[in-house]
Order: C-alpha cells, then structure tokens, then sequence
C-alpha cells in the first residue's frame, strides 16, 4: 500500500501520508470541503510541519499546488509575505507571540488568496496562549486559515480541538522516508535504507544520519553503549558520556547559530559591534537575546538526550525481538552482531526491565531531573545481570 | 600626624572587613586628632559639589575625615567629584572611599589609585577553607590559641554569617581564657546548627542516619528547600563514584582527570571506604528517584528527601 509514488507537485515531499494529502488537495480544491483551521498531527518526524507548508502553498498557488510557480516557491521556503510561520525553539510559546498572531489574523491577505497563519508546535502553547487565539479561530475572517501542528489530540487543549479540523498523518513507511531521501537528498539507496530505518522513519533525522558522518558516529556509540556497562565505573562514565555528547552537540550547531542571530540583532540595532561596551538600550535587548537562547540550548539538549535513549531503547527492542524468534525487522540491521549477542546475553525479563530503565529516564529528564544523574540512575540499572 | 594618607580606598565586597578597615583607619586618625569630624556621605541621595565643600579646609581649622561607603552605587557627580577631589588633592583631611566591586566608579578609583591612595583589599570570605583562615586569624591577632576542632566546631554553629562568626569570635576572645578548645566552643554554640546540604549530605554518606535526619530537619526548618539537598546528595555520591572506580594514583593527578579539586578527591577517597559498587549504585538510584520526586512526581517532597537519606544511610551500613 505504502508504495513511494507521493503525489506530484508541492506534495511531493510530503512521503507515505496518501490520505492526508488526499484530504487536503480535496479541500484546495472544492471550496466547500475548506475549513478556517486544520489541525495536523502525527508522530513526531512525520512530516507535519512540511504538510503544513504544502498545505500552505497549495492554497496560495493559483494552479493549486503546481510546486513550480513563485507562489508555491516563497511559501515552501518560507518567504511568502500571506504565510506567517510560528515555531519556537524555546519551551513554549507565549501569550504575547498568541495575542501577535491573533491580530495578525484579522487582517487580509497581501498578495494571494488566502492568509495562512501555521502554528508549528501547538503543544507548546502554554495554557493563557491557547486562551488568546481561541477567539480568533473561533470567528474567523473570511479569508484567514489556521494550520496548527501537533503530535496527537491529546497535546492540544480541548478548546481548541473543537474549534479546528483534525488531519491525522502517521508514520509514513521505512521504504518511504528512504525513498525520499534518495529523491530529494541525492542519497546513496544503501545508505539512505539505513538512516530511514536507524532513525524510525521520522524524516529530519533520518536526513542528518544519512548526511552527517558524526551524526552517525554518535548514534553508533550510543547504541554500543548497551553491552558495555559491567561495573558502577562504567555506568558512571557511561552516563557521563552520554550527558557530554548531548552537549556537544547542542553547543555544536548551537553556537554558530547563536553568533548569526546576535549579529543579526546588532545589525537591526544599528548598534557597533566592534564597540567595547554597548549603550543601555542595546545591552538590555542582547541579554533578552541571550535569555532565550539559553533557553532553547536547555531544550534542545534534552531533545539530544531524549534521542539518544530511543536509540539505545531501539537496541533492545531489537535484542527483545531477535528472543522472540519473530521475523519483524530489526531496526539496527546494520549491528546485526550486537543484538544478538546483547539477546543472547540476557533474558526477555530482563531486557524487558532494561527498557523500563530507560524510559524512567526518559520520564526523569522530561521532570527537570537534571540529565546526568537521571542517566546515571539508569546506566547503573543497566549493568550486566551479573553484577548485581 | 599618623602614617595614614590622605586617601584610602577600600576594595572588595566583604563588608565586614570592609567596615574593619575603615574603621581602623578612622580610629588612627582619631588618635592623631581627638578632635577630626566625621562626615559620612550618602552615595545614593548625594549632590554635586558636596566632596568638595566637606573636603577643603575648615575656617575652624581642625582636621577632617570624609567616608564614602558604596562608591560602586554612587550617582555619577560624586564620582566625577572624588575624581576632581583625588587630583586636586586635600588639606587636612582624609578621604576614605568603600567600593564592593564592579566596573562602576572605576574611573575614580583609578583616579585614587594615581594620586597614591591606600588600597586595602576586602576580599570576599566564601567557602570553608576562607572562613577558617579567617576565624585562625582573628584569634592570632586576638593572641590566642585554637585548635582545629574548634575551628570546625564554631564553622558548624556560626559559619554561614561572617558577621555573626566575626562576632562570636570576638566573644570567644573576650570571656573565655587559655586555649580555645571544641568543649569552649560547645558551651557557647552548642545546640545551634547551621545545617546546609552539605552537612546533611555528609552525615547521611558517613551512614550516620540519625545526624544525617535531625540535620536534615534543622536544615528544612530554617528555611533550605529539599530540591538543592538532593542535588548535593547527588553530588557527593557522584563524586565517591568516580573517585572510587578511577583505581589508584596521586589525588592531584586525579583531580585533574576528573576535574575536582585534590581535596574533594581526598574526601571522596576518605568516605568510599564503607561503600562497594552495587550498594552505591542503588544509593544513586534512590537520589534520581527522589530528585523527580521533590520536582513535583511524588505528592510530598520533604518526605521524599527523608527516605533518601535514610536510604542513602541504611546502604552505607550494608
């Protein structure tokens, strides 16, 4: 069914969702099956954001989502003057970016048909932020569209679930994601086979192993991490490492990020770099900068952390299922080897309650536990049967 | 006249050596002159041209001592005013100026600093190892002798307030005679406890759950919060963890590896004596699960802390 022949056009990036993407054409086309607000979820790396977006382009082409005009263009890479996108890379969105956004809606688009307002990561709307937008997408203008993005229902508080159009996406298939990579990326079909499967199928990420020799690397060692731990010493390095390769790549593609955006902000100050020590006004607007970025460094690292415990959660899984004698796929084909010694090792019980480790972890860090001793915690409940 | 200058400048952020050397100064001057006047400048309600007004000589005659408290507060004309006033130089009087610390008001000490003033530093007194080189030194100038347990013992009772251990030295000093030993300290101190984390957190990795618990409560009592009690259990079983399975070698060389301080690495050795891996491994097990639970996962936090560090307590029994 999952066949990798996504529908053309400005859909062509949107892989394995073919029901979504029929639900959404249909509405370009047919103004009766158009709602004002459209909630998206799916898994996350499910491609809601790049369905938004198609979603987006389509209603602002005027041949209804060619991918090629210049409308379709400016909305896919985000420059349409009609096209409002909202992200955060911070915990949450706040009420004032909300009160933005509700009165940007009210007024008409600028230059295509519709006024398209996305709002990414709806789950992070903080409950006073929710409260600020229902009035807008409760009474909408005519000619205003809200595309909210989530990873389920659930995430979303009720209000504005009754208020919008729900599109489920799902996780699209291995042979999908790693058909679109090969398509899209130019990526070697071997390798690109390996990174759909390695990264579960969520695309972005699936993009950054298939890319990224490091990226690999630390997977890599994270997974292997499994089968290393015997003693206390090496759970506690074990963690330590864990804790600093998180690190390492927050501050990697963190802080070059951070310089731009610092620049960026000098720049529309019309501030001197160069100056030893800036006027006042200036110095308060960098350290709110500075403020938020801290901000999203925080997050960002538990993001690496929390993938780096799917990661190794996928090891077992796959250790658990190569125990169960089933033929379902093995997500880390490529440590064939590994598994099987890991399934041979342990029992099912007690790879079973290593996985239960590592999603208390999980559970922990998301409870502002700091990260280094929730992986330690976890770590030393990993250790080899036999040294307990 | 006395050897002290004209200008004085008092730098750091430790008021009560701060107050000290100031008042020193005031007092030799005193001596010189029964009969100098002390004016006090208020650095925040201050207006232009006052420094100047105090500082030039008196139709009286007459000396005068003019102290600035807090210059890294001060509005901008007393600075541009002790900078006039340091160049200009003065008559008859001494200036003497406190500064905590910052870049504020740098330009009038360095202004002070050009025309010879006297900079005495008042650094501030933090960790332990300061407050005891401070408590040895008051009782060597205060010409006394005090043993080390002492030292500990009144850190203990008095430690997290200078002013309040500078004081209780001084009155150590005063009333008692000979040498100060711990039993001295105990019939002055005894009872009182200025429980931190730390303490909490020693006791309960020594094993000893009783002190471990009636420091805890001393600690939650007056006002510590359960959440940074548990990051220090945390860090202290970390620490005995790394220490304990990173084998032999130089507590220097150690430090370095591990990035501890050499006598965090000889406490460390010295408490994981009593632990082995598997009960260390469930003591840290039970700090992360009580680290999610003070952070809103169990319904009672202090309880949460209790059970850890009676936990953590059992486990160093065995």
């Amino acid at each position: 069914m999952t066949t990798p022949t996504a529908p053309g056009g400005v859909w062509r990036d949107v892989v394995g969702q073919e029901d979504a993407v029929a639900t959404l054409t249909a509405a370009v086309a047919d103004p009766a099956r158009m709602t004002h607000a459209w909630l998206l979820t799916g898994p996350p790396g499910s491609g809601r954001s790049m369905a938004a977006r198609s979603f987006a382009a389509a209603l602002e082409c005027p041949r209804g989502g060619c991918g090629e005009c210049h409308e379709c263009h400016t909305v896919l890479d985000g420059s349409h003057a009609d096209v409002t996108v909202m992200a955060t890379e911070g915990l949450s969105i706040q009420v004032k970016d909300a009160r933005a956004l509700a009165e940007l809606a009210q007024s008409r688009p600028a230059v295509g048909p519709w006024r398209v307002i996305i709002i990414e990561d709806a789950d992070r709307l903080t409950e006073r932020a929710a409260d600020a937008l229902l009035k807008a997408l409760e009474e909408p203008v005519p000619r205003t569209v809200w595309l909210l993005c989530a990873p389920s229902l659930e995430d979303v508080i009720v209000t504005i679930r009754s208020r919008s159009r729900h599109v489920r996406l799902r996780t699209p298939s291995v042979e999908a994601v790693a058909a679109l990579l090969v398509r899209r990326d130019g990526i070697e079909e071997r390798l690109a086979s390996y990174a759909a499967r390695a990264a579960q199928s969520h695309v972005g990420l699936a993009r950054r192993l298939a890319t990224d020799d490091a990226a690999r690397q630390r997977r890599r060692s994270t997974v292997l991490l499994a089968g290393r731990i015997h003693t206390l010493g090496d759970a506690m390095s074990a963690a330590a490492e864990l804790a600093s390769l998180a690190g390492e790549e927050s501050s990697a593609s963190g802080a070059e990020r951070d310089a731009a955006e610092k620049a960026k902000l000098m720049e529309q100050l019309g501030a001197d770099p160069t100056a030893r020590t800036q006027p006042p006004h200036v110095r308060s607007q960098l350290s709110a900068l500075e403020k938020e970025q801290k901000t999203r460094a925080t997050r960002f690292g538990r993001d690496v952390i929390d993938r780096s415990l799917v990661d190794l959660l996928s090891f077992y899984r796959d250790a658990l299922v190569v125990r169960a004698g089933n033929a379902v796929p093995l997500i880390n084909a490529d440590l064939a080897a590994e598994v099987e010694q890991l399934a041979r090792a342990r029992t099912s019980e007690q790879l079973l309650t290593s996985m239960d480790t590592i999603g208390t972890a999980r559970e922990r860090i998301e409870a502002n536990v700091p990260p280094l001793l929730a992986l330690e915690a976890m770590a030393i409940g990993l250790r080899a049967p036999a040294g307990r | 006249m006395t050897d002290v200058p004209s200008l004085v400048l008092i730098a750091g952020p430790e008021q009560v050596l701060a107050e000290r050397a100031a008042a020193s100064a005031i007092d030799a001057l005193r001596a010189a002159d029964p009969q100098a006047e002390l004016i006090r400048l208020d650095a925040a309600s201050y207006e232009a041209g006052e420094l100047q007004l105090h500082a030039s000589p008196s139709l009286f005659g007459g000396s005068k001592i003019v102290l600035v408290r807090d210059l890294d507060e001060a509005r901008e004309e007393l600075i541009a005013d002790v900078v006039d006033v340091a160049a200009a130089g003065l008559v008859d009087a001494t200036l003497i100026v406190q500064h905590k610390g910052g870049a504020r008001g740098k330009k009038a000490l360095d202004a002070m600093k050009k025309a010879g003033a006297r900079v005495i530093d008042a650094p501030a007194i933090k960790s332990d190892r300061d407050k005891s080189a401070f408590v040895t030194n008051e009782f060597r100038v205060g010409r006394r002798k005090i043993e080390p347990d002492a030292v500990r013992a009144l850190l203990e009772a008095v430690g997290k307030d200078l002013r309040e251990l500078a004081s209780a030295c001084r009155q150590l000093i005063d009333d008692t005679e000979g040498v100060i030993t711990a039993e001295v300290v105990e019939r002055y101190h005894g009872g009182k406890v200025d429980a931190t984390g730390f303490r909490v957190a020693d006791a309960a990795v020594g094993g000893n759950a009783p002190e471990a618990l009636r420091l805890l409560r001393h600690a939650l009592a007056s006002g510590l919060d359960p959440v940074p009690i548990v990051a220090v259990l945390a860090s202290q079983l970390r620490q005995i963890a790394r220490v304990a399975t990173a084998g032999r070698g130089s507590s220097a060389a150690l430090a370095k590896e591990l990035g501890m301080a050499p006598w965090q690495v000889d406490r460390a050795r010295r408490d994981a004596k009593g632990w082995d891996g598997d009960r260390l491994g469930r003591a840290i097990q039970a700090v992360a699960a009580a680290d999610f639970d003070v952070k809103g996962g169990g319904r009672d936090p202090v309880y949460a802390v209790e059970r850890v560090v009676l936990t953590i307590a059992a486990e160093r029994q065995g």
